[in-house]
């Protein structure tokens, strides 16, 4: 009797032994917005890290995957403090996801304190590429000055000569008009920043736009906020009459709720879903086939953010605790991109073609397409910010 | 001078869509003595409905008034079913009660329409802006707001000034036992006030829902904006809330249009277009505290004349 039970013992001893040395799954925490107005992003973003979990079947260099998906509330107190909880009591290997600028700046301390690994799939907050950059942070999206740079220099070429600015006042809204500026050669008639993000009637500054007389408005409002924004352009009588350009404000999410207010709006944007790579298509159709709807943005980074977790650690064997190699792997970026080729600058943010789109009216379809390719392979301007440490 | 006109009919239409939804809450907090937070909802409600019925009408007006109908009753049926539960309890208990709808109303609306929202296209004749004066040009729908408001403000004076069932809401503002001890049936005025209240927040919400758009959560950022013209105008007084709301109204606006040039003149550039947005959503409450300091009871209060 003894014997057996001393059999037993070792045999689970045995079984347990190797599950300790070795990293027996890898634990990943995605933080966004699943609740409120724009829980709609928050869902895509999942989704699209789901399907491509199971385009990997679920498995990454051989090890079970288990996301914890946790809701920030669009607010940057709440993310912070889910951010803390996934570092804490979960123990994730990788934290990914994150919408809003604020909100990820917000919660990375917690997150690079603890030398996890920091993947932002959406939030564009410059100071993270340029002086807080670190070497546990990266990202598959863009900072918030690049796209509308990549729409300021569309215009430049257009030979637009005078522009009205409006954004929300908070830190992509500012960072986000800044990066226009930055890039516009005409002259700036006037600029305005709304109430972030309680204010949804934008009749004051549409009205000072509209007595400014610029040749073309640009604006930046994601979310829900884009389609009372172009609501409003239509009914000021402002669409057809001065050309507007936008930055996030138009997506398959808010699409279809804007119609035909939106036919005719350029934007600047890293990825299409009409983007012709093998993956894109793959990603396109499958993303439809699962969840009935066009992809969005949001979704494409999210895709691309968990196929780079995935080579890191195929290309580590799963041996997570060697933060340099995993470093390594992740900065080697050796997945297929949803946007075509993908390379990291030297602050980890990707060095990318900015697409222009145009939104079209196609039978009882409004879609967005790419009409010029604006810049080809830009770096991230913050990169010389970066010391890396 | 353009622009002028053009920002004061904008805080105009502002100032009366507030209006709407301040009226319903005063109503129902003066006459009720009830601190109702889920006013906010049954405007979404109304955004909801509207955009429900007339996606199936087909008829922009018909789903409107369908909506305003099924505001009302959902109204109706709260008050029968959790708001009678909260009289001659404690203010807090009333926040908590109503606080439990909200998060009940963004959840049924979820199950129901789910997270993404809808829209309400205008039809086209509203769509379009028209010239109002030689060279001024205002969007048709915000005109169309602004004489549907008035006529709503006018019927609420006729109501509450000049019909029998104004007398007994006035009375209960003013002294509720006393009403009941006269034998006026107080449980169904209650439950008229309340529809009433909801159908005026229902209306508030499906005519901002073409301008902003249809989704959960959209009254409560307004509702902030509601309460605080309750408290300006003096609560439970419809005329306090008229007059209050079209000073929030301006206030916001005109301070929105023309408080960031006025501060490009004294601070730099980049201070002035970081401070003024902030500075200029603090208006309204700053003439909020003003009145609070001067009059605590509200510009009119009720139950004094």
């Amino acid at each position: 009797m003894r014997k057996t039970l001393l059999a037993a013992g070792a045999a689970l001893l045995l079984a347990a032994a190797p599950a300790a040395a070795q990293q027996k799954s890898i634990k990943i925490g995605f933080v966004s917005t699943f609740s409120g107005p724009v829980a709609a992003i928050g869902n895509d973003m999942r989704n699209a890290f789901e399907l491509a979990l199971d385009h990997m079947d679920r498995k990454m260099g051989g090890l079970p995957v288990e996301v914890i998906y946790e809701d920030d509330g669009f607010k940057p107190e709440i993310g912070k403090q889910k951010t803390e909880k996934l570092i804490e009591s979960d123990k994730v290997d990788f934290v990914s996801g994150f919408i809003w600028s604020n909100v990820v700046y917000a919660s990375y301390k917690p997150i690079i304190e603890s030398k996890t690994f920091l993947i932002i799939a959406n939030a564009g907050e410059t100071r993270l590429a340029g002086e807080n950059c670190s070497p546990f942070i990266f990202s598959t999206a863009w900072t918030n000055d690049q796209n509308p740079h990549a729409v300021a220099d569309y215009m430049n070429h257009k030979g637009v000569k005078s522009v009205y600015l409006i954004g929300p006042n908070y830190a992509a809204g500012k960072e986000n008009l800044a990066g226009f500026k930055d890039a516009f050669k005409g002259k700036v008639l006037g600029e305005d920043y709304t109430t972030w993000p309680s204010q949804l009637d934008f009749s004051a500054e549409l009205a000072k736009a509209k007595a400014a007389n610029p040749e073309a408005v640009y604006m930046f409002y994601p979310g829900a906020a884009g389609v009372q924004f172009l609501n409003q352009y239509a009914q000021a009588g402002l669409k057809g009459s001065i050309p507007l350009y936008t930055t996030f404000s138009i997506d398959s999410l808010s699409l279809p709720r804007q119609k035909d207010a939106a036919v005719g709006v350029i934007s600047a944007l890293q990825w299409s879903a009409d983007l012709p790579n093998d993956a894109n298509k793959k990603f396109v159709v499958d993303f439809k086939k699962k969840y009935g709807t066009e992809p969005s943005f949001y979704a494409a980074q999210s895709y691309d953010a968990a196929n780079l977790i995935a080579s890191a650690v195929a290309a580590t064997k799963g041996n997570l605790s060697d933060k340099a190699a995993v470093q390594k792997a992740l900065e080697k970026a050796d997945f297929k991109s949803v946007r075509g080729g993908f390379k990291f600058g030297p602050n980890h943010y990707p060095t990318q073609n900015y697409y222009m789109q145009e939104v079209v009216k196609e039978g009882d379809t409004y879609t967005q397409k790419t009409m010029a390719t604006a810049e080809e392979n830009q770096p991230n301007p913050h990169a010389s910010k970066c010391s890396m440490k | 001078m353009t622009l002028f006109v053009e920002q004061c009919l904008n805080g105009l239409q502002f100032g009366l869509l507030l209006f709407l939804l301040a009226a319903g809450l005063t109503l129902v907090f003066g006459i009720m003595d009830l601190v109702n937070l889920a006013h906010g909802s049954l405007y979404m409600l109304g955004a909801y409905f509207a955009a429900t019925f007339a996606a199936w009408t087909g008829s922009f007006v018909l789903g409107a008034v369908l909506a305003l109908g099924a505001t009302l009753v959902v109204g109706m049926a709260v008050e029968v079913v959790a708001m009678r539960r909260l009289y001659g309890r404690d203010h807090l208990d009333h926040v908590l009660g109503t606080f439990g709808l909200i998060l009940f109303f963004d959840e049924a609306v979820r199950l129901i329409w789910g997270p993404g929202g809808l829209s309400l296209p205008l039809p086209s004749w509203l769509s379009q802006p028209v010239h109002i004066l030689p060279g001024i040009e205002y969007s048709a729908y915000r005109l169309a707001i602004m004489a549907v408001t008035l006529t709503v403000a006018g019927f609420l004076y006729v109501l509450v000034m000049r019909t029998r069932v104004g007398m007994l809401i006035r009375a209960g503002a003013s002294n509720r036992e006393m009403v009941a001890a006269l034998g006026v049936n107080i449980k169904l005025l209650y439950t008229l006030v309340f529809g009433l209240g909801a159908a005026l927040a229902g209306l508030a919400g499906l005519m901002q829902a073409p301008i902003l758009t249809v989704q959960i959560g959209m009254g409560e950022n307004i509702l902030i904006l509601a309460f605080v013209i309750t408290v300006i105008g003096g609560i439970g007084s419809i005329r306090g809330a008229f007059v209050a709301a079209l000073l929030v109204g301006f206030i916001d606006t005109l301070g929105r249009a023309f408080f960031p040039q006025l501060l490009h003149a004294f601070l730099g550039g980049p201070a002035a277009s970081t401070a003024a947005p902030a500075l200029s959503s603090m208006l309204i409450y700053i003439l909020m505290a003003v009145v609070l300091v001067a009059k605590p009871e509200g510009l009119f209060p009720a139950g004094a004349k």
